[in-house]
């Protein structure tokens, strides 16, 4: 039992705390989860109380024998295992369908995962220049069911906000998608669920849940190009980012910097993390990975530059600028 | 003795007693030095190798363990790097499960089948030879790497297409995958040897109906092994051919397929959990019968519990691959075949416990770990009951969730009854008992260690921590719970450290023991501990599942053995009806030489493919000759009067 409490504690928690969390609350099929997880615990508690107690009074008792006692309760507990469990596959396939039911999707997002960052593009069908691209951040309405469509550029990862949704994995080579439909207003946190390689601990964003105005204000602003430098530093810093190594792989909307094979930069600094979730946006993580990306995440795929000291505070200052 | 007839050639009335046994060891014995040792055919001192070395691996992957829980104690730790961790978290569970938990069951299984059943060596014992030195070698080859900085670091599953060439260049994986070819080859070697023994080389008399639990559940993993390994042969050796020679089996790109890999690695790795735990469950079974002083309850619905786990195991696979995207039709079934894993073993629960209910328990170590296995495993039976549930799997998999839900299986539903089981057998492989107070201690550190490390990692999981992850911010509810289990990791550890100190010192000080110092029931003590060479000079024959219960000292035995010669007797499959006596192969080299050969083929094989057609000339020739017919060396059969 005392090793039970903590269960029992977290059942009674029901939407406990955290960005991270299952059962935090945040989800559609989350709160389904919640239901059959519930239904879950009690009976399997309830079957561990049976053993214990059974295990106790074979240990405790005194006399012997008693077969045919036995041999009648062998047989209600054959039944009452069988039938439990077939209740228990039931009640989880009620639940599977509930939350595949095909849900008349709102909106469109496709998540491509990369080693180890995530590259979104939200699509509206039939504008093509609505098409926003961003990296490493996902937002999304409030109550609207959302088809988010799952590529990989390498290897297998796995797309899970346990806030909202179980887990549906990104494959070179398959079309995977899921519907989420997120519950409630909040900033949750999403990391990859699948072994990826090196950094894979270091591939997470941020879910931003926002009421529809807000969130289609913020679409709107993520289509506009990226603003145009205003101090000299921050010019330095333009022409350097967009004439140098950089533009090779990275995008900036509105200027000449159109890579495409990694993270888009156009808004780079209203996004709440540096390195898919590895660092907070902050001057001191982007100049530490700046001067060398190798040692703030080893292993990804952007090699040191080599800025020099007036070139580091000019890009730093340009990035910064781009909200 | 002197009236003797010197040249009698089978024992029988008139030669028994010491004459019997000298003249047996003469036949039996191996040649002594080194040479003689490297020789052996004898399934007691491969069993003890067998069992030595998957300790030995164990010991080092559970170090490994340490360094992870160390530097997963607190957030952001900087004691390893990412690279470091990737590979000591696929060096742990690549040993566990290859190198220690399967490897281990089938030691223990080689020791001591043959004595449960009343039999002189097991069938094939060269090939058993065989199968130590090629595990041996591949153990040998990993550790090797990883001490050259070269371990694997795809994980122990080795998703396609992270493992293949494109995105694990140089030799890593490919040290992975060979090493799985070696402990395929071992492993298929032991089960063929393993069920041999088992259907043919039974006591007269102890039909199907009348086996140890033991061995049934031997006999269940060893056709499930020959059954799994043939798919993760093919996988790896897809893999490696993808990796060595250009082939796309598992690249998207060119009309390969990434979930062909998970298919089949799955097929063999779930039946592969079931591989570890029935073994355990017959270990479970022999002890709570013998220190419940009855036979355990319900003996045909365990047996049937077995098989059934044996054969549901091939059909949950898909289960351990719910996030993939499969047909969502498709997964209902497989949540119904998972779910319905629960009945057999819930039937095995009840036996044991209604085992203890009925009978008059007897609480040595070795029943502590009995109790500590029903007490922890049902924890982790239960858990599974929920991750075969698609729903909850798809918020639980990949989480800490599934790590705890898998330890208790694993260290709960194998672990446990392992050490309970080496207690319990200590005095037959050494003649010594291990010491009772060491052993309560061990087992309550382990215990204690073990719930203190696991459990937390449920709240973990739910609290959505991913498995895998060298790293963790802080901030995120973790901190305290993983400190937690890093502190149960030590405690776990020193039990372990507990338990094996204890076993060394009681080698050579621990009381001596005798033929059967738990009153035990099985066959295998009705011998000296330990055994003699040729394990029972007459062989015993039987009437009942509890033979040493039933007849005590007046055990019957069957005459007529060749003593001038090995030789063992072959029953009847089904009723161990006395058909044909049959020669049992003399100690020879040559399975050693073979065993070098093949291995030092597959390792050069990750340099080059030629190196298969090169090695094909040594390993035929060592083969060939350790087949070799020898039959006019054996003496002309003695007459019958």
């Amino acid at each position: 039992m005392r090793r039970l409490a903590p269960l029992v504690a977290l059942l009674a928690l029901g939407g406990c705390h955290g960005q991270q969390a299952v059962l935090g609350g945040g989800g559609r099929d989350d709160a389904l989860f919640g239901g059959l997880w519930q239904i879950f615990l009690i009976v399997t508690i309830v079957f561990y109380l049976v053993v214990l107690a059974g295990l106790t009074w074979a240990v405790l008792r005194r006399r012997e024998g008693g077969e045919a006692v036995v041999r009648t309760t062998f047989y209600i507990w054959v039944g009452v295992v069988s039938l439990t469990l077939v209740g228990l596959s039931i009640a989880s396939w009620l639940v599977d369908r509930t939350m595949n039911r095909a849900a008349h999707t709102g909106l469109t997002v496709e998540i491509t995962a990369h080693q180890w960052w995530w590259d979104v593009r939200y699509i509206s069908p039939g504008h093509p220049d609505q098409t926003l691209r961003t990296s490493n951040e996902l937002h999304l309405p409030v109550g609207v069911p959302v088809q988010v469509i799952l590529n990989s550029a390498d290897v297998i990862h796995s797309f899970w906000i346990p806030n909202i949704s179980g887990k549906q994995d990104l494959i070179p080579g398959r079309n995977n998608d899921i519907v989420i439909t997120p519950t409630r207003v909040g900033i949750y946190r999403s990391q990859c669920a699948e072994y990826c390689g090196l950094q894979h601990a270091h591939m997470a964003f941020d879910v931003t849940i926002e009421p529809l105005a807000t969130f289609q204000q913020w679409w709107g602003d993520g289509l506009l190009p990226a603003r145009a430098p205003a101090t000299p530093e921050q010019k330095a810093g333009y022409a350097y980012v967009t004439t140098r190594e950089c533009a090779t792989c990275h995008n900036i909307s509105g200027t000449p910097a159109t890579g495409k094979v990694a993270p888009d930069l156009t808004h780079f600094a209203s996004r709440a993390t540096i390195g898919a979730g590895t660092f907070p946006m902050n001057r001191g993580h982007l100049y530490a990975w700046l001067a060398d990306p190798q040692r703030a995440k080893p292993g990804n795929k952007m090699p040191e530059i080599g800025l020099e000291p007036d070139q580091l505070h000019a890009v730093a200052a340009y990035l910064e600028s781009l909200k | 003795m002197t009236d003797l007839d010197p040249d009698l050639a089978r024992d029988g009335p008139e030669l028994t007693g010491e004459e019997l046994h000298r003249r047996l060891t003469l036949a039996w014995r191996r040649p002594a030095g080194l040479y003689g040792w490297l020789s052996s055919t004898d399934h007691k001192e491969i069993g003890k190798r067998y069992i030595v070395t998957a300790f030995g691996f164990f010991l080092v992957a559970g170090v490994l363990a340490l360094v992870m829980r160390t530097q997963l104690a607190r957030p952001e730790s900087g004691l390893i790097t990412a690279d470091r961790y990737n590979q000591i978290f696929t060096m742990h569970g690549t040993t566990m499960m290859f190198l220690f938990a399967v490897p281990v069951m089938e030691a223990v299984a080689i020791y001591v089948i043959p004595l449960m059943l009343g039999t002189r060596n097991m069938a094939f014992a060269r090939l058993n030879a065989f199968s130590f030195w090629m595990y041996l070698f591949g153990g040998i080859m990993l550790w090797v790497a990883f001490a050259l900085n070269v371990g694997p670091d795809a994980g122990w599953f080795a998703y396609t297409p992270l493992s293949g060439p494109e995105f694990s260049p140089g030799k890593r994986v490919d040290i992975w995958a060979q090493m799985i070819t070696f402990t395929e080859v071992a492993g298929l070697a032991a089960a063929v040897v393993m069920a041999t023994t088992i259907l043919k080389q039974r006591a007269p008399g102890m039909t199907l109906a009348k086996m140890p639990l033991f061995a049934w559940s031997m006999l269940v993993v060893a056709l499930m092994i020959i059954f799994a390994l043939p798919a993760v042969a093919l996988d790896s050796g897809m893999l490696i051919s993808d990796r060595l020679v250009g082939t796309h089996f598992f690249n998207p790109y060119e009309r390969g397929d990434a979930l062909l890999w998970q298919h089949l690695f799955w097929f063999f790795g779930h039946p592969e959990v079931y591989i570890i735990f029935l073994p355990a469950t017959g270990f479970i079974s022999e002890m709570t019968a013998t220190f419940s002083r009855r036979p355990v309850f319900a003996y045909p619905a365990v047996v049937l519990s077995l098989i059934a786990t044996g054969l549901l195991a091939f059909g949950l696979w898909v289960h351990h691959m719910f996030a993939t995207g499969l047909p969502r039709m498709g997964y209902a079934f497989y949540t119904a075949a998972s779910m319905t894993v629960a009945i057999p073993t819930g039937i095995q629960i009840f036996c044991w416990v209604a085992t203890i209910w009925l009978g008059r328990p007897v609480y040595r170590v070795p029943m502590l770990w009995v109790i500590g296995f029903i007490v922890t495993f049902v924890i982790g039976g239960l858990t599974g009951v929920m991750l075969a549930s698609v729903p909850l799997d798809l918020q639980l998999h990949d989480t800490y969730f599934v790590v705890a839900h898998f330890h208790y299986v694993l260290i709960g539903g194998a672990v446990f009854p392992l050490l309970g089981a080496t207690t319990y057998w200590f005095p037959k492989f050494t003649g010594r008992l291990m010491s009772e107070a060491w052993g309560k201690v061990a087992f309550a550190l382990v215990f204690c260690g073990f719930h203190l490390t696991f459990f937390p990692m449920h709240i973990t999981g739910m609290m959505g921590m991913p498995r895998r992850v060298y790293t963790y911010p802080a901030g995120m509810g973790w901190d305290t719970l993983n400190l937690i289990s890093s502190i149960g990791a030590f405690i776990l550890a020193a039990g372990f450290a507990t338990f094996i100190v204890n076993a060394l010192v009681c080698l050579r000080k621990g009381r001596v023991a005798g033929p059967d110092p738990w009153d035990a029931a099985g066959l295998e003590w009705a011998t000296s501990s330990p055994p003699p060479v040729f394990n029972f000079p007459h062989i015993p024959a039987v009437a009942s599942r509890t033979p040493l219960w039933d007849e005590g000292e007046g055990l019957p035995v069957m005459t007529g053995l060749r003593v001038d010669e090995r030789e063992h007797l072959t029953t009847t499959v089904i009723e161990a009806i006395p058909s044909v006596r049959e020669p049992s192969p003399h100690p020879t080299i040559w399975p050693l030489l073979s065993a070098i050969a093949i291995g030092v083929t597959f390792v050069a094989s990750i340099f080059t493919p030629w190196a298969l057609v090169v090695g094909l000339v040594p390993s035929a020739i060592a083969l060939a000759i350790w087949f070799w017919p020898k039959n006019p060396t054996v003496p002309p059969e003695p007459t019958i009067e």
